[in-house]
Formats: C-alpha cells, structure tokens, sequence
C-alpha cells in the first residue's frame, strides 16, 4: 500500500530533470543567432556528405561485393597475394 | 609486382587532400577549448565581468571552428571502405574498438557538456558552467587519443599478429597498442602543437584589434593568456618533439635519414640546421646529398641514440646493408617477403583444396617470414626510400617555426606586461601573420609522419600500393576534384563566417 506513495517523488523528479533538459535544449537551440547559420552549415554538409557522398561515390568496396565476412576474407587474401610468383 | 600507380597515387593525394583540411580545424580545436576554459576560470575566480566577454568571444570563435570542422573527418573514413579497401579490412580488428570509443565519447561529450557550454550561460552555476568548458577541453583532447593510437599502429604496429584465416591483423594486446611508444609520443607532440597553434591565432585575431585600436583592454589581457599557455606549451612541444624524433629514430630509422637527409650513416653524426638538397641525389651514388648545408656536430646522434657518439644510419645503410654496424639490407628482407607471400598463397590454396595438412605446413612456414610480408611487394631495395625532398623540407620548416615561436610568444609578454605593446609597431604585423604560419608548422608535421613513413601503409607489413581497392583512377580523380570544390566552398565559409564574427567583436556576445 504504501508503495506509489514511495515512488511518487522519484517519477515526479524524473519528469523534471526531463523537463528541465527539455526546456535547456529547445531554449538554446531557439535563441540561436549565428548558431542557426551554423546548424544550417552543419545540416548541408552532413547530407553532402552521407546522401550524396557515401550513396554515390562511396560505397564500402567489399560491403558491395561481398556478404559475409567470409567471403570478404578471402577476397582480401586472394589480392594481396595475387601477383605472387 | 605490378600494381597501378595512377590509383595509388590519386587515391594517396585524395588521403593526404582530406586529412590536410581536416587538420586545419583539429588543433585550433585541441588548444582553443583549453584557452577557453583558461579564461572561464579567470572569471570565475575574479568575477570580473570583462573576463566573462573575452570567455565569450573566443567561445564563439572556438564554435564556428568546431562547426566548420565537425565531421570532416568522418570522409577519411569513407576512403578507406572505397579507395583503401584492402588495408581496411586487414586493420579493421585493431582499428574498431579504439575508432568506436572516439566516435561513442565525441558524440556524448557533444551532446551533453558542449550544450552546456554554448546554450547554459546565466541556466546553470557558474562552477557547472567552468566545469563544462573544462569538460570540453579535456574530452576534445582524449577523442584525438584515440584516432593517434590508430594512427602510432600504423607506424609501428605492435600488440597484433596476422591471421591468414581471415586476412586481418588481430588485436593480442590492447595494452600494447594503446600504450604503442610511437602512439604516446605522436599524442603529446600533438595535443601540446595544437595548444600553440590556438595560443597563435589568439594572437594574430589580438594583433589585428591592436592595429585597429580597437578591444584594446580584451585583446591585450587575450595576449597575456595565450603568451603565457602558448610559451609553456611550444616548450613542453620542443621537450616532446625530441623524445618523438628518439622514438623515429628507433621505430622508423628510414623516416629519420630521410628527414635528415642522411644518406651515408655517421658516427658522432651532426644535424643539418639547414640546407638545400641535390636534387640528382640517388641512394647508393656517391653525390653529395646537400648543394649547401649548415650542420650542429654530434646532435643528430644525440638526437636519434641519446649518445654523442652513436651510429646513425643513413638510407644506403638501411637499403644496402651495413655489416659493421649490424643492419640487415632490404634485399635479404624482401627475399623473406616474398618467401612469406609465397607461404600464404600456398596456405590459401590448401585451403580452398580442404587440404588441412599442406595448410598447416604452409602457415608454419609463413610464420617463419611474417614480419617481413610488407617487403615481398618491393621490387627493390630503393623502393623503401620515400620521397627524401618532401619530409626533408616538410620537417626543417616545422622545426625553424617551433623554435620562432616561443620567442614570439615570449616578446608579446615581454611587451605586454611592460604596457608598450601597442606602441610595438613593427611586433604586431608579426602577431597578425604568427596564426598562418602556426597553420604552416601543423601541416608540416603531418607531412614529415605520413610522408616519411612511405612507401608502408603498415610499417613493414604493407606498402600502399598492396591496400588499395581495385578500382579505376578515373574514380578516384573524380571524387578527388570533388572534395578539393567542396572544401574550397567550406574553407570560405569558415573565413568568411570567422572573420565577420572577429569584425563585430566581443559585443557579439556568446554563440547564439
């Protein structure tokens, strides 16, 4: 019985340092000034960097040839070893 | 053994390309964030509210660096799974867990005390607040760690064996390449270099607001501060580099007679100050490698055995042999190269027979040569010399720089605390440039480390043209030219975004 009573303040201080960190977080992010340019900076070169970069010109070589480990294994064996005499 | 140049070629120009921006940002980062922390804390302590704005404007300096700079590194990343395939598989046992643990701790210490130091002032303590700045410094500093152990294993790998049955090199002891020699002194040397590098740009942004007139009071109480950080740290990087240079000099003597341009190996062996080399110089030819030289007598071996008597050897000592002194050629180590190539190709074969008894034999076969398997990819002897010319001048330019630094740094205080900095017309002009060349000195570094570590990939283990993917250059010049656009547009963007943000000034206020 005497339970809920024990674990009220505990879930109602939780929900404040949530809260808190919530209100920290869109706060500082919606004072932004120069910081927004940056974010903005940041946004575009991420996606330059993982949509168009890593999809069309950089893909993992062996990830795309290959499944398992295995099969990446021996390729990798058969290359350095393949202009042994 | 025949590989194509052109890919190697582009794709180590594309490498060096990438890794060159990226450390355009790294040390200002490394150093700022420690000069920032620096400052949080004289405030906090005096509670003088100037010392909150200077916290302040380089905080926002210290921002868009960081932004700019954010995740360039994540492109090097990209080239091995593409360009580098080869070596990424073969390294990826040892470079896993130390890359994880980087990414894991940037990314917490980002999210969680880098807000704090941006969006918390005036919302948290003043003591949380110096504590998160600290935070940042501190944790900025230990990422790099960990992408400079990866690094110091590829200088000198250790704590690892190879494993024919997965092609990897896995890890035996983490210990081992955590506490790497080479992988502790390349930290120290460049965590403390990127402490000077910070300490500069204060004073070149400091030196433009003095030639202005304008932010006298913050701009001469930066000086104090950066003169202060910036002479005890290009002390401490004089101090490092040495233990560094010993450390080459027992890990990777190649590198050093390269750096040295030391092509006959000496006793009592005396350091080239200065010179310009013979460009017509070939290893085993009897020209003089220097058109014109200034030598310190005995330093070099100083340097390299800590003794003034020592024997250093030169490129011909270490490619030809040299008996007297007990170095092994690299004609006898590409022969047992080639004899451990040969063992793993007749392991591989066996294998794919299902033929266990020949794999065994032949494992226990390779393993006799295994730490030679880098040199079965040479032709030649010569083919182990890297390219004298570039880590030679490379390395007397960052040298000549780290000594002229803690005299900048050590007249700026003199001048400042007498109170006649300003009146110092010809000192200032030299603050304003002191930031490039700091620039210049950072970038000469890396190229004396990946440049004289050449032609390895993996010090012995594999040469570069051994850790490429098969692909076309034409790939790899595309993406080149790709990166060398998208990096111009991102280096303006930084210049222009710091440059307004220096022209507006402390009254900028915080990042926002």
């Amino acid at each position: 019985m005497t339970m809920p009573r024990q674990n009220t303040p505990n879930i109602n201080s939780f929900k404040r340092i949530v809260g808190n960190l919530y209100t920290f977080y869109r706060d500082g992010f919606s004072q932004m000034i120069l910081g927004k340019k940056l974010w903005k900076i940041i946004l575009i070169k991420l996606f330059v960097m993982f949509v168009i970069l890593k999809l069309f010109f950089f893909p993992n070589y062996l990830n795309t040839k290959f499944e398992t480990d295995e099969e990446k294994g021996n390729y990798v064996l058969e290359q350095i070893t393949r202009n042994v005499p | 053994m025949d590989f194509d140049l052109s890919l190697v070629n582009w794709s180590r120009a594309q490498f060096a390309l990438t890794a060159m921006y990226h450390w355009l940002f790294v040390p200002l980062t490394l150093g700022l964030s420690f000069l920032c922390a620096f400052f949080e804390s004289i405030y906090v302590r005096t509670e003088n509210e100037e010392w909150k704005g200077i916290t302040k404007f380089w905080m926002t300096l210290f921002g868009i660096n960081f932004a700019i700079g954010v995740a360039t590194g994540i492109i090097l990343e990209f080239e091995f799974g593409t360009n580098w395939s080869n070596y990424s598989w073969i390294v990826g046992d040892i470079f896993g867990a130390p890359l994880a643990i980087e990414g894991i701790f940037a990314f917490f210490l980002e999210a969680t005390f880098f807000a704090v130091m941006f969006f918390g002032w005036n919302r948290v303590s003043k003591k949380f607040h110096l504590f998160s700045t600290w935070m940042v410094a501190v944790g900025s500093n230990l990422s790099a760690v960990w992408i400079l152990v990866a690094n110091g294993w590829m200088q000198n790998p250790v704590g690892m064996m190879f494993n024919p049955e997965t092609a990897r090199f896995e890890m035996q002891s983490f210990f081992d390449v955590v506490f790497n020699p080479v992988a502790v002194s390349k930290f120290v040397h460049t965590s403390s270099s990127g402490f000077v590098m910070a300490s500069l740009f204060v004073l070149t942004v400091s030196s433009w607001y003095l030639i202005k007139g304008r932010h006298v009071q913050m701009a001469k109480k930066s000086i104090v501060v950066a003169s202060v950080f910036g002479l005890l740290s290009s002390g401490f990087v004089v101090f490092n580099g040495d233990e560094s240079a010993y450390v080459v000099a027992q890990k990777q003597p190649m590198k050093l007679a390269a750096i040295e341009g030391l092509y006959k190996g000496q006793t009592a062996a005396p350091i080239v100050a200065a010179g310009i080399l013979n460009p017509k110089k070939q290893p085993g030819d009897d020209q003089d490698p220097f058109l014109v030289k200034v030598e310190i007598p005995y330093l070099l071996s100083l340097l390299a055995n800590r003794s003034l008597n020592s024997f250093v050897p030169g490129v011909d000592d270490l490619i030809y042999g040299n008996e007297a002194q007990n170095i092994e050629g690299v004609g006898p180590k590409i022969a047992r190269g080639k004899t451990a190539l040969q063992d793993l190709a007749q392991f591989k074969q066996a294998r794919k027979e299902n033929n266990s008894q020949a794999a065994d034999l032949a494992l226990a076969k390779f393993r006799k040569n295994q730490d030679y398997m880098g040199y079965g990819y040479l032709n030649k002897p010569e083919d182990a010399v890297p390219p004298v010319a570039t880590p030679y001048y490379a390395f007397h330019i960052m040298v000549a720089l780290g000594s002229l630094f803690p005299v900048i740094f050590a007249v700026f205080l003199y001048f400042t605390l007498k109170g006649s900095l300003v009146r110092q017309k010809w000192l200032l002009p030299i603050g304003l440039i002191s930031g490039l060349l700091g620039l210049m000195a950072q970038q000469s570094g890396w190229v004396v480390a990946e440049v004289g570590r050449q032609p390895w990939a993996i010090n012995g283990l594999l040469p570069v043209q051994a850790a490429t993917s098969n692909l076309s250059a034409s790939n790899v010049q595309v993406t080149f030219f790709m990166f060398l656009g998208l990096f111009t547009l991102l280096l303006l963007a930084e210049i222009s975004i710091m440059l307004k943000q220096i022209s507006i000034g402390p009254e900028g206020g915080t990042l926002k």
